[in-house]
C-alpha cells in the first residue's frame, strides 16, 4: 500500500485527508522529521492556521530546505488550503514573515465587498492538467492573485479572479480543500496519485 | 461566485439517528453513516451532526459516529452538541469533524469563542444561536435562549451575533425558536438582519417545508440551509431542492 506522509504542523485538523486518502488506497502517517519530509513516497503540507504560525512550526522542525528541495524537483507533494500560500513569499497576514519562496509571489487578503472568510463551494475553471472544470470547497480569507511563471494554473472568483490551483511536474497545490469537494476533489487527488505513479490500492473503489 | 449551500442536519443520539429518516433506499435509517452516505450522494453540500446524547456514554459514542461517518464522507462535516470546553472541540476534530458548533456554551462564557478561534482557527468555528421573538408583532427583536428552550436570556440575539464574529465565530448557525418544527418556513425578518449585521455566513434553520421556503431565506440573506425532517421523510430529495434554486436564479452546485 502506498505511503503518504503528512507534514505535522501542529495543530492541524488532519483527519479529513487522512481519510481521503485512505478512501483512494494511501495509508498515511504524521510526520515532522526533515528526512523523512525529504525522501516521503507521497508529501502533504496541509493548511491550518495563519501563515507567520505555519512558517514558525516549519522553521522550528527544520522543514524548510527539504520542502523547498523537493517542490523544486517536481517530486510528489500536494500542498492544501494554507498549505499553497506557504509557497509563496510572504503574506498580507504575517507581514515580515518569509515564506518558502517557491513562488516569487505575495499572498493577499480578499477585497471589500465579499464574504471573508471564503467559506463554501465555488467554481473552479481550467484547462486541462489534474484539476478540471467544476466545483471546489473553499475556506480561506487570503489567497494568490497571480499565476506564477512555469506552473499551470486553475483559476475561481471571488470579488476577482484568484488562483484556485496551481501544478508542475508530481507537485500539486490547491487554495480549496480537495479532501472535501467530494467526488470531483477524489477524482482530483485520483489523478494526483496517478500522476505520482502511485497505482490505486484495492481499497480505491 | 460562492454557491449557495444545502445543508442536512441529522439529530444522533447514543450513536443513533433520531428524529426518524425514511429513505425506502436505506437497510437502516438510523445507520449515521448510510444516512451521511445517501446526503452526499443526493448532492449535500454538508453535513451536520447534533448529538443529543444526555449522558457522558453517549457523548463518548458520538466520537466513534464521526470517525465511522468521516471515512465515507468527502464533504465538509460540521459536529455540535455538549460542547463546553476547547477540549470538546479538538476532540470531535481530531475525530475527523471539520467544524464545531457551538451553543449554550459560548452564552454562559462568550471568550470561549476566541479561545476556539485562536487554537483551530475561525474557519472551523460555528456559533449555533437559537432565536425566539420578542413580544407580540414585528419589531420587537429576537432574544438567546439556551438549554433547548429552558432559559431565556433576554439577550438580544442580533447583537449577540455581531459580538460572537468579533470574537471568533466564524459562521452562524441560527435556528428560529418560533418556526422550528412548524414546517410555516424560515423566520426572514430574523435572517435579514442576522444576515445584515455580520459579514460571516449565516446558515438558515427552524421552520422549511419545501424549496421556496429556502429560495426565500437565501433572498432573504441567508448562505446556506439547513433542514432535517423534510429530508429526513424522503418526499423531498436535497438534489429536487437545489434544482429549484437554479430555476429561481440561485447559484448552486449542481
Amino acid at each position: 500500500m502506498p505511503t503518504a506522509t503528512i507534514v505535522r504542523t501542529g495543530v492541524a485538523n488532519t483527519a479529513s485527508v487522512v481519510a481521503a486518502l485512505a478512501r483512494l488506497g494511501c495509508a498515511c502517517t504524521l510526520s515532522d522529521h526533515p528526512a523523512e519530509v525529504a525522501d516521503a513516497e507521497l508529501l502533504v503540507l496541509p493548511g491550518v492556521g495563519s501563515f507567520g504560525a505555519g512558517m514558525g512550526s516549519l522553521a522550528a522542525a527544520g522543514l524548510v530546505d527539504a520542502l523547498r528541495d523537493r517542490i523544486e524537483r517536481g517530486r510528489a507533494t500536494l500542498a492544501i488550503c494554507l498549505g499553497l500560500q506557504l509557497l509563496c513569499a510572504a503574506s498580507e497576514e504575517s507581514p515580515g514573515v518569509e515564506g518558502l519562496s517557491v513562488l516569487d509571489t505575495r499572498v493577499e487578503r480578499f477585497g471589500a465587498g465579499v464574504t471573508v472568510p471564503q467559506f463554501g463551494w465555488n467554481r473552479v475553471e481550467s484547462e486541462g492538467g489534474l484539476v478540471e472544470p467544476g466545483f471546489a470547497y473553499y475556506a480561506n480569507s487570503y489567497r494568490l492573485n497571480e499565476a506564477p511563471a512555469g506552473w499551470r494554473t486553475a483559476w475561481s472568483d471571488h470579488g476577482g479572479r484568484f488562483v484556485a490551483a496551481i501544478e508542475r511536474d508530481a507537485v500539486l497545490a490547491c487554495q480549496f480543500h480537495p479532501e472535501l469537494s467530494g467526488q470531483w476533489g477524489r477524482a482530483m487527488l485520483r489523478r494526483w496519485l496517478a500522476r505520482c505513479g502511485v497505482r490505486e490500492g484495492r481499497a480505491a473503489c | 461566485m460562492l454557491t449557495r449551500r444545502v445543508i442536512p442536519c441529522l439529530d444522533v443520539r447514543d450513536g443513533r439517528v433520531v428524529k426518524g429518516v425514511r429513505f425506502a433506499s436505506l437497510r437502516d435509517a438510523g445507520d449515521p453513516v448510510a444516512c451521511a452516505v445517501e446526503y452526499e450522494r443526493q448532492g449535500a453540500d454538508e453535513l451536520v451532526i447534533l448529538d443529543v446524547s444526555a449522558t457522558p456514554e453517549g457523548r463518548a459514542t458520538a466520537l466513534d459516529t464521526v470517525a465511522a461517518v468521516r471515512a465515507v464522507l468527502s464533504i465538509p462535516l460540521t459536529v455540535g452538541g455538549g460542547v463546553r470546553a476547547v477540549r470538546d472541540a479538538e476532540a470531535l476534530l481530531g475525530a475527523g469533524a471539520d467544524k464545531v458548533a457551538i451553543n449554550t456554551a459560548a452564552v454562559d462564557r462568550p471568550e470561549i469563542l476566541g479561545e476556539l478561534a485562536a487554537r483551530v482557527g475561525v474557519q472551523c468555528v460555528v456559533l449555533a444561536v437559537d432565536a425566539a421573538r420578542q413580544g407580540q408583532g414585528q419589531g420587537q427583536g429576537w432574544e438567546v435562549i439556551t438549554r433547548s428552550g429552558a432559559n431565556r436570556t433576554g439577550i438580544d440575539a442580533v447583537a449577540w451575533i455581531r459580538r460572537a464574529v468579533g470574537l471568533g465565530a466564524g459562521e452562524i448557525l441560527l435556528t428560529s425558536w418560533d418556526r422550528d418544527g412548524t414546517r410555516e418556513g424560515y423566520d426572514l425578518a430574523l435572517l435579514g438582519a442576522a444576515s445584515a449585521a455580520v459579514a460571516a455566513p449565516v446558515i438558515a434553520s427552524g421552520g422549511a417545508d419545501h424549496a421556496g421556503h429556502m429560495i426565500d431565506a437565501m433572498r432573504a440573506g441567508a448562505d446556506a440551509v439547513l433542514a432535517a425532517s423534510i429530508f429526513h421523510d424522503g418526499d423531498l430529495t436535497v438534489g429536487d431542492v437545489k434544482l429549484e434554486m437554479a430555476r429561481a436564479g440561485l447559484e448552486v452546485r449542481l
